[in-house]
């Protein structure tokens, strides 16, 4: 038996411990949210300068010289767009096979192991994927691909000059195709959770009707996870758009704009990795934090997007990577 | 061609590519590990963990100071990014779980989880080497827990949401305060989920190049000082893989090959265990 006094101590010891853990946790949360606003503050703040100098021209010219200490990021800005919707035409189908191969087609004994193979892909650093693209991957390119490319793609009528070009092995198409590997995972793990998610009466009406597994696939699974499939496909947008190490390999780091995908190009976060640390002038660094920003934007217009229509799914399961 | 025989088809080609698709993804992962291993092991040898990174032309040397680095840094970052990773994914499971900062703050998380890397590196730049004057490891540190911290904050708040009600109720009817009740009772309900939730973090920052670029930048040679910049495997393998020199490049490889295993193994023991907390626990 306690006294009441020893009682009313260890009661308040108890609440005074409540009050110190909840404000931790209300802090630590807090803190999330400020780093957002953080990031946004900061970034506006380095590169403000270069904002202030450019304008608008920051974002319609593709002048880059460091020289005349003149800026502008058309040519980054249509190198990552180029090659992002490069590396989406090659991953969604791909994606989308895999999705369906790991719900509809794998035995069991195959569904995990299959499954595990394609996420441990995504785990693998994008450093990896750059020096392979570039080591392995760009001179196939640059020996066979490319060449049939340029004399077969190449004569064709009115798109003929996206494949003309002397094959360098690295450039846009090499980058879209890097990245295309990198993003291959993420998209076709959420395609294979929203799948999941259809129920098996809906799936079974398909069959007992007669369909086909494809028609059950085309007609009931996918028109019932058309949310899912488009906020997964917007996620891997978000992670090909800010790509960094994979694509500064196998970019080839030009600051031009070409009408061929077999050209050299350069993106946003490559000119960011390769440039920032030999910026001489306070101007060359504020406009290479000027890139941030853009990338920032984009990507986080793309990856709120994807995210509101995930988590209008109601399920907070999936697309966590 | 029947209707019939037209329609069986077309489903027989459609499953026949979707397997394709599959081979190609797997074909993808066996070619990139298949380099790694070969080249990767062409450089390894004992000098690889006791020697520090080379002057440009030498023939020796190893990665002894990255090695250490990439240690020391990702060690760090998990030590910053843990505890407000995990009071702030306990804040969104339990004192605020229904509330609309809540659903704000879930949503921010949700962003940084993906957002690109090279720009987390950018605002530590701003944040922490502008004002210190120079390039340091602890800046590198400060990057990659910004980087750690939205997957632990999701994982223990996914984890703390599965443990049952019913549990927390009893302890709340035995007189326990929240704290208590989350620090006795939820947490150790939760743990095998959360130890993923950290492994994976782990997994995440250890192989993150872009963010140190320009915070611990590199050093070739041996400095154990916080405030020096530090040299560290990705940024290594970075600049030696575009290096001229053979003997650089064959060390590029050798990091890259452990680097991967150390990641894949990483990852393989925190599917085995999380997978022990059965199915619909799944969280990458």
């Amino acid at each position: 038996m306690i006294s009441a006094e020893a009682f009313a101590r260890q009661l308040a010891g108890q609440r005074l411990r409540e009050r110190i853990f909840k404000g931790a946790t209300f802090a630590a949360a807090v803190l999330v949210l400020l780093l957002l606003g953080g990031v946004t503050v900061s970034l506006l703040h380095g590169a403000w300068p270069a904002f202030s100098r450019f304008r608008l021209g920051f974002v319609t010219q593709d002048v880059w010289n460091p020289v005349t200490d003149r800026y502008g990021a058309l040519a980054a800005i249509y190198g990552t767009l180029v090659t992002s919707a490069l590396a989406m035409i090659f991953a969604l189908p791909i994606s989308f096979g895999i999705a369906v191969f790991l719900t509809e087609l794998a035995p069991p004994w195959l569904k995990r192991p299959v499954g595990i193979a394609i996420e441990l892909l995504a785990a693998i650093p994008s450093i990896i994927f750059g020096i392979w693209g570039l080591f392995v991957l760009a001179p196939v390119l640059q020996e066979s691909v490319e060449p049939w490319i340029d004399s077969h793609l190449g004569k064709l009528p009115f798109v003929g000059a996206l494949f003309q070009g002397a094959p360098y092995g690295i450039g846009l198409l090499t980058a879209g195709i890097v990245l295309a590997i990198m993003v291959i995972p993420f998209i076709s793990a959420v395609m294979r959770d929203v799948f999941e998610t259809v129920p098996d009466v809906l799936k079974e009406s398909g069959y007992g009707l007669g369909a086909t597994t494809w028609e059950v696939i085309w007609k009931v699974v996918v028109p019932y996870s058309r949310a899912g499939m488009i906020g997964g496909t917007m996620l891997g947008l978000g992670r090909a758009l800010g790509e960094t190490m994979a694509v500064t390999f196998v970019i080839g780091n030009a600051h031009q704009i070409s009408a061929s995908l077999l050209a050299p190009g350069t993106t946003i976060s490559a000119v960011i990795a390769n440039e920032f640390t030999e910026a001489t002038t306070p101007l060359y660094t504020s406009s290479l934090i000027a890139l941030g920003v853009l990338l920032f934007i984009i990507t986080f217009a793309v990856i709120a997007a994807a995210r509101l229509m995930l988590l209008r799914l109601g399920r907070r399961a999936f697309g966590s990577a | 061609m029947s209707r019939r025989g037209y329609r069986k088809l077309v489903n027989l080609l459609a499953l026949a590519l979707s397997a394709l698709a599959t081979a190609i993804g797997l074909i993808f992962l066996g070619a990139i590990l298949w380099t790694l291993v070969k080249d990767g092991i062409a450089g390894l040898s004992a000098a690889v963990f006791t020697q520090i990174t080379p002057p440009p032309g030498s023939t020796s040397g190893g990665l002894l100071n990255a090695i250490y680095g990439s240690a020391i840094m990702t060690l760090l970052g998990i030590l910053i990014g843990a505890p407000i990773g995990i009071l702030a994914g306990t804040y969104l499971a339990e004192y605020g779980r229904k509330s609309a900062l809540s659903a704000v703050i879930r949503f921010v998380n949700d962003v940084l989880l993906s957002a690109p890397s090279i720009i987390v590196g950018l605002f530590v730049y701003e944040l922490v080497v502008v004002p210190m004057g120079n390039f340091s490891a602890i800046s590198g540190a400060i990057a990659l827990a910004i980087i750690a911290m939205p997957v632990i904050v999701r994982t223990t708040e996914d984890m703390l949401s599965l443990v049952p009600q019913g549990m927390k109720d009893a302890s709340t009817a035995m007189g326990a305060y929240p704290w208590r009740t989350i620090t006795s009772i939820a947490y150790p309900a939760a743990r095998s989920g959360m130890v993923t939730g950290l492994l994976l973090a782990v997994a995440r920052i250890s192989g993150e190049t872009a963010p140190l670029l320009f915070t611990a930048l590199n050093n070739q040679f041996w400095s154990t000082s916080l405030k020096a910049p530090m040299a560290n495997l990705p940024v290594v393998i970075f600049q030696f893989a575009l290096s001229p020199y053979e003997n650089w490049q064959r060390l590029a490889w050798t990091g890259a090959l452990l680097i991967t295993a150390a990641i894949l193994v990483l990852s393989i023991v925190a599917r085995t265990v999380l997978s022990k907390l059965g199915p619909g626990a799944r969280s990458r």
